[in-house]
């Protein structure tokens, strides 16, 4: 049996880039130009595909990284049909099937606020602002489930740097677009639109810390947050913000999107802590996706070696 | 009355259970089985509760009173699915590990309010055989009014475990909220009519005391 390789298909068979990304607009004009020529079954053709066909564009140069594990990794399918990201739906499914709505170009990202140098960055620009790395990550949700996930990215020290903060810079706000049409999820006043994250410069600042643009060597699919997001592995996943537009150098402690909807119950920090359960469930074992028996939580996710500094002398229970 | 439709409710009833036993082995029970299982059977438990729940009601605006052929069964099969979600919790989810379990409904209160409702069902499910009926007389109705909170707390069991999304348990309180308040709007109906009927014919008292006397008689 031959199995065919991605590198056997020639670059002129597949759909181009601009065509894919922005299939809903494509779709519009090719129908309106479809029926304006009589041929409206034309269009039909562009109505299959699934949204990992939307995502599948390899992102070449990528370098590994020992920041790494090795343990097994989930399957591209899990990693992408078991989704929190209430923009597009709040059932686990419902991401996968939003994914079409979340067209991704054009998109900046604006870096501003207490920063010598602010700038709205093109994302095809941002992509190439460093190169990318494999860092494959534990996830570790706030509902007690966890994923092994290939993240493609660069440090957001990185960005940081060209940004250059100015000495008032103690903390970072990350914000996701705002827009019901791509984010059908925004429709429902499930929480506060946009969703907003922090994170204090030191954290943001830590090697592990980066800006994710795609996963198991493609561009990042729409459900995991393209066309960039955050991750930082020894957190909770909701603290690793999707669909980032803005990131803004503040003083003060920025609000957080779980935090300002139930304080007692998320924490700014959110630190993965098998010893401070949330209110509601206990967090001292997890299920990994694929894996029948429960695991027992690691503290900082297991990245305890490389961040328990930054938080030490104060008191995790007080500040989960 | 149609002889084919009870076999046919029972057959209806147990469409959830096949379409999961056909979901596990098409291999689409999502990246995460044990949480779909329990999710999918934590909702028929309480869907079949309150359509348990929605026979009385129907009977009594209705007329349906064939309806009460099927009662027995709907808790019944609420009783089933409720007791397949607390066996993939307690077999799939923990895998017997009691020490957690017994710590999990003691600590948590959407898991106490679950495991509350799970239990008030349980005398529900023994005595629903016609010889227990015939045994308790009257006795059985009072018993059988637990199901009313046993499925307060099922619904409360639902609002409690959700992170923000509050939609789908909202929508079960409201639904449950109907069928509980139809009885209490069909208990003092009568009473309200009675008061009615009675300020009515004290009006009409200086002019016909005698008329509205065979009224009052003959509405009570």
């Amino acid at each position: 049996m031959l199995i065919q390789k991605s590198n056997d298909i020639k670059s002129a068979v597949i759909t181009p880039k601009e065509f894919y990304l922005n299939r809903r607009q494509f779709m519009l004009s090719a129908s309106a130009a479809a029926l304006a020529t009589g041929a409206a079954l034309s269009g039909l053709d562009w109505t299959g595909g699934t949204p990992e066909v939307l995502a599948g564009e390899k992102l070449g140069n990528v370098k590994k990284s020992s920041f790494s594990t090795a343990e097994k990794q989930n399957s591209f399918k899990d990693i992408t049909s078991y989704n929190n990201f209430y923009e597009l739906g709040t059932d686990k499914e419902d991401p996968a099937t939003n994914a079409r709505y979340l067209t991704t170009r054009p998109w900046t990202v604006s870096v501003e606020g207490e920063v010598r140098k602010p700038k709205t960055y093109d994302i095809d620009a941002l992509v190439k602002l460093s190169p990318l790395e494999e860092r494959v990550y534990r996830m570790r949700c706030v509902e007690a489930w966890s994923m092994v996930i290939p993240w493609l990215g660069f440090p957001l020290s990185s960005l940081i740097k060209l940004a250059e903060p100015t000495g008032n810079a103690k903390f970072i706000q990350f914000v996701t677009l705002l827009d019901p049409k791509r984010m059908p999820g925004q429709k429902l006043p499930i929480m506060e639109w946009p969703y907003v994250e922090g994170l204090r410069m030191d954290e943001a600042m830590h090697p592990l810390t980066i800006l994710s643009v795609g996963l198991y060597g493609e561009i990042l699919p729409a459900q995991n947050g393209a066309p960039i997001r955050l991750v930082v592995p020894w957190k909770y996943g909701f603290k690793s913000i999707k669909s980032i537009v803005k990131i803004r150098f503040v003083e003060k402690q920025p609000p957080a999107s779980w935090n300002r909807m139930q304080p007692q119950e998320y924490g700014f920090y959110s630190n993965v802590n098998p010893e401070v359960d949330h209110p509601r469930w206990t967090q001292a074992t997890e299920r990994r996706i694929g894996e029948f028996l429960r695991r027992k939580t690691l503290k900082f996710n297991g990245y305890g070696d490389q961040v328990a500094q930054l938080y030490s002398g104060m008191d995790l229970k007080k500040f989960y | 009355m149609l002889p084919w439709l009870k076999p046919a409710v029972f057959l209806a009833c147990l469409i959830p259970l096949g379409q999961l036993g056909y979901n596990a082995y098409t291999g689409n029970l999502t990246a995460n089985p044990i949480e779909f299982i329990t999710r999918f059977t934590g909702s028929w438990a309480l869907i079949l509760l309150l359509s348990s729940l929605a026979v009385t009601p129907l009977r009594k605006i209705c007329g349906w009173n064939a309806l009460i052929k099927y009662r027995r069964m709907l808790g019944l099969f609420a009783f089933f699915y409720a007791a397949l979600h607390f066996l993939t919790y307690m077999v799939l989810d923990h895998f017997f590990d009691f020490q957690a379990i017994v710590k999990d409904i003691l600590k948590r209160p959407y898991v106490t309010a679950g495991f509350t409702s799970l239990v008030l069902m349980i005398p529900l499910a023994i005595t629903s055989t016609a010889s227990m009926i015939r045994r308790l007389g009257k006795r059985w109705q009072q018993l059988h009014r637990l199901v009313y909170f046993a499925a307060a707390a099922a619904v409360l069991h639902f609002y409690w475990l959700v992170k923000a999304d509050i939609r789908r348990p909202v929508q079960y309180g409201l639904v449950l909220a109907v069928l509980l308040g139809s009885r209490l709007v069909f208990s003092w109906a009568p009473a309200i009519a009675r008061r009615f009927s009675s300020q009515r014919s004290a009006g009409r008292a200086t002019a016909n005391a005698r008329a509205s006397k065979l009224s009052r008689n003959s509405e009570s």
